[in-house]
């Protein structure tokens, strides 16, 4: 422990802990803007000056480690002075703009500005360029309103290591941004949006879709259905004041309807669905591999629209790997515009398919030429978790005094196994309780049916399950072991894809989420998304896992009913056509290979 | 006034052969500290200028983002991502330069061949650049074409030094 004084407080807190760190651990606040806590401390602001005693100049608390003996004042005079001028300085060349900004209520920098106690402003800058680059159709940048925190860089080249986002030219004409004038949508962005996420001000921003939504609602020709994605229920309550964690399901279909959706559906229903297609399609590979008939393991899972752009980018000979099976959303699209269109006699073309989703990429997703049947795109349209809140806000709903509701059949019930779709290892999960119970005949055998080296937010977790006695059908499995990984961000996944791309992956199967954590801190979720915010999410999750009745897809009986009225069977002619997919080889440059 | 224009003889070489020898530099320096500006400053050498097809041939094959080297290329002054002419006049615009009319010098220059800084004729025969102080100060303004210094340079005669090219 080392011991200090910081205004006059007598303190002591673990070596290496940072002044910054130290002071907020005793409830001193020293205001920061670019500092983010295990995961981006670059110095870059300065907002976080601190007087020390014996040292000439003012520090930047949340770069200098505590000292023993040290003294430190946080709020003399000289400090606020300085951390004043500073902001000023940055205020200079900011638009203000703030009233008809998307951050405005919501910004970290207009946060700081109320901190420090800035009244009028003294500088007038020359403002640089602003430039909207909104090329893709999920990430918008406006450097105008970039204060050079450089946040996005650390996540976009450590955490997920794709390396869009660096700083471009020098002094007053830096950006930061992809290389030169390049585009987002001509480089190899995986539309992740972990970005936005990180950005303290409006400069990375999901693409806005609300309009089109709120269009489609006042289109009295068009049936509106909306689904929601497993882990908007852990996160939505945050946009209104409840504490992370807390689960919103039902305030959240009441809110659905208030708006005027005649549909409203849970991507739940799907994932379930997923599970059965993918679990057999991993059957039928394991099958295939040990009679000799040519086909590709590890099979690696393909719910991460942004983990898909990625490795269509950077390991684009390797797609044999990724199974086949649409994300969950869209394949409850795709069944929307045939299944329940024949059921309700309704024209596919009068359906508009809403979803909302703890991601950015999907808004890219929906508009790839694999996610069209029949002529009709199977999801019209994406809101992020973001934009739901402001169209509930919009929509002038109470969202705290609403009741309860639930969703509507047949593509609203779901299993426990559905629910963990939402965090990284779930899926995994979910698809061994399914194929192990058909292969063995028997539960997964573990407590509450969790697999718990694969929960958790290491960057890469592994498993092993050793089959015994198998049914006839598996015969050939008996004593063989699956081994299985999980990962979230892209980083971890560029690691297990460099072994699966030199023919050294030890795994049979593997679960890929884009985002670290997986959906529950996607790219669309609220901000901020940190560490705990994460964990209690994660722990709703759990929650609502445990407490269903049902808790393995293939108990799903809307599940069943839709195989026997109309799919037939797993990986079947239907399936096939409406569930599964491709992908396309892309270069580095988002050129087509091939 | 001897003006000796210093050509590299690796504008003979084809676009391949550019490349190629791009490639054994990047060969030869991957593994050394700090090699990135090494690599872009000698393919700069090579190829003439850094356009953003050389810095996607050496992110390539450096296996590092664009955005990285385009970063470090538009960071500093001396790599230029556009091709530049058989003649690069640079303007001395530092302090001493600056003050007797290294301005006036750069407006001049753009009446005469109609370029702004960091651009070339149509011909590809001049560039005009500009730079800092070059310790020319006593004789200032001064101006360089390729490797000739130009002392107190009188803006109405700079008609009479571009006609010697
Ligand atoms: S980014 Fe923040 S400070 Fe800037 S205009 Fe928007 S709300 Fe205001
Ligand atoms: S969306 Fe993801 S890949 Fe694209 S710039 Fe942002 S962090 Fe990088
Ligand atoms: S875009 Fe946002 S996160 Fe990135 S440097 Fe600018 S303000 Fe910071
Ligand atoms: S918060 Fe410490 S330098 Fe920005």
């Amino acid at each position: 422990m080392v011991n200090l004084t910081i205004n006059n407080k007598k303190i002591s807190v673990k070596e290496g802990t940072t002044i910054l760190e130290a002071a907020r651990q005793n409830n001193i606040l020293i205001p920061s803007l670019c500092y983010l806590e295990n995961v981006h401390v670059f110095g870059s602001c300065r907002i976080c000056v601190v007087e020390v005693e014996g040292a000439r100049n003012l520090q930047a608390s949340c770069m200098v480690p505590v000292k023993e003996g040290m003294v430190v004042r946080t709020n003399t005079e000289r400090v606020r002075k300085a951390r004043k001028l500073l902001y000023e300085l940055m205020l200079s060349d900011h638009p203000d703009n703030c009233l008809s900004c998307q951050r405005n209520q919501n910004c970290e920098f207009q946060k700081l500005g109320e901190i420090i106690g800035i009244s009028k402003e003294r500088f007038d800058g020359e403002m640089y360029m602003s430039k909207v680059d909104d090329s893709s159709p999920s990430i918008v940048r406006d450097t105008s309103k970039c204060i050079l925190c450089r946040r996005c860089v650390t996540v976009c080249n450590g955490i997920q290591g794709v390396g869009i986002l660096n700083a471009q030219n020098r002094g007053f004409r830096t950006v930061i941004g992809p290389p030169g004038t390049l585009a987002l949508n001509t480089v190899n962005c995986t539309y992740c949006g972990q970005c936005t996420v990180v950005c303290p001000v409006a400069a990375l921003q999901e693409k806005d879709s609300t309009q089109d939504v709120w269009n489609a609602l006042s289109d009295k020709d068009k049936r509106v259905i909306i689904q929601t994605a497993p882990a908007i229920r852990a996160a939505l309550g945050e946009e209104f004041g409840y504490e992370p964690g807390t689960l919103v399901t039902g305030k959240m279909v009441s809110a659905l309807r208030e708006m005027g959706f005649d549909d409203v559906f849970d991507t739940n229903f799907t994932a379930d669905l997923t599970i059965i297609e993918e679990g057999n399609e991993f059957l039928r590979r394991v099958k295939n591999v040990f009679s000799g008939v040519p086909d590709t393991l590890p099979m690696i899972t393909s719910c991460s629209p942004g983990w898909i752009k990625y490795v269509e980018h950077v390991f684009p000979d390797e797609l044999d790997h990724i199974s086949t099976c649409k994300s969950p959303h869209m394949m409850l699209g795709a069944l929307a515009k045939s299944y329940y269109a024949n059921k309700i006699g309704e024209d596919p073309r009068n359906i508009f398919v809403v979803s909302v989703m703890p991601c950015t990429a999907k808004k890219f997703e929906i508009t790839r030429q694999e996610m069209i049947n029949n002529g009709c795109p199977n999801v019209d349209a994406v809101i992020t978790t973001r934009e739901l809140a402001k169209m509930i806000k919009d929509a002038g709903i109470d969202f705290s005094k609403l009741e309860e509701d639930t969703f509507d059949n047949p593509l609203g019930l779901s299993t426990g196994a559905a629910d963990i779709f939402a965090t990284t290892g779930g899926v995994m999960e979910a698809a061994l309780r399914t194929v192990y119970e058909v292969v063995t005949g028997r539960e997964l055998p573990f407590d509450k049916l969790h697999v718990e080296s694969l929960a958790g937010f290491e960057q890469i977790k592994t498993a092993e399950i050793t089959i015994r006695d198998p049914v006839p059908e598996y015969k050939f499995l008996d004593g063989f072991t699956v081994k299985v990984a999980v990962t979230s961000g892209l980083a971890g996944a560029k690691k297990l894809m460099n072994e699966v791309a030199q023919g050294a992956s030890p795994y049979h199967f593997i679960e890929v989420m884009g985002c670290p954590g997986g959906c529950i801190s996607g790219g669309g979720q609220p901000r901020p998304t940190n560490d705990y915010i994460r964990q209690k999410r994660l722990e709703a999750i759990y929650k609502e896992d445990e407490g269903k009745t049902l808790r393995k897809s293939h108990e799903n009986p809307f599940v069943m009913a839709l195989y026997d009225e109309f799919l037939k069977k797993p990986l079947g002619h239907k399936s096939h056509e409406l569930l599964h997919t491709h992908y396309v080889k892309r270069g580095i440059y988002n050129e087509y290979l091939e | 006034m001897d003006i000796q224009v210093e050509q590299c003889n690796c504008s003979e070489l084809t676009e391949e052969e550019k490349l190629e020898r791009i490639a054994e530099v990047i060969e030869d320096y991957r593994h050394r500290e700090g090699s990135l500006i090494q690599i872009l400053h000698l393919a700069q050498g090579i190829y003439g200028y850094l356009p953003i097809h050389v810095q996607k041939f050496i992110a390539q094959r450096l296996n590092i983002p664009l955005s990285e080297v385009y970063g470090v290329v538009s960071f500093y002054s001396f790599f230029t991502t556009s091709k530049r002419g058989k003649y690069v006049i640079r303007v001395c615009l530092g302090t001493a330069c600056y003050v007797r009319g290294g301005k006036k010098i750069v407006e001049r220059l753009h009446e005469i061949l109609g370029l702004d800084v960091g651009e070339t004729t149509p011909d590809g025969k001049f560039t005009l650049e500009v730079m800092r102080c070059i310790g020319a100060c006593s004789l200032a303004p001064a101006i360089t074409i390729n490797d000739t210094v130009y002392k107190q340079v009188n803006p109405d005669k700079l008609q009479q030094i571009i006609d010697l090219y």
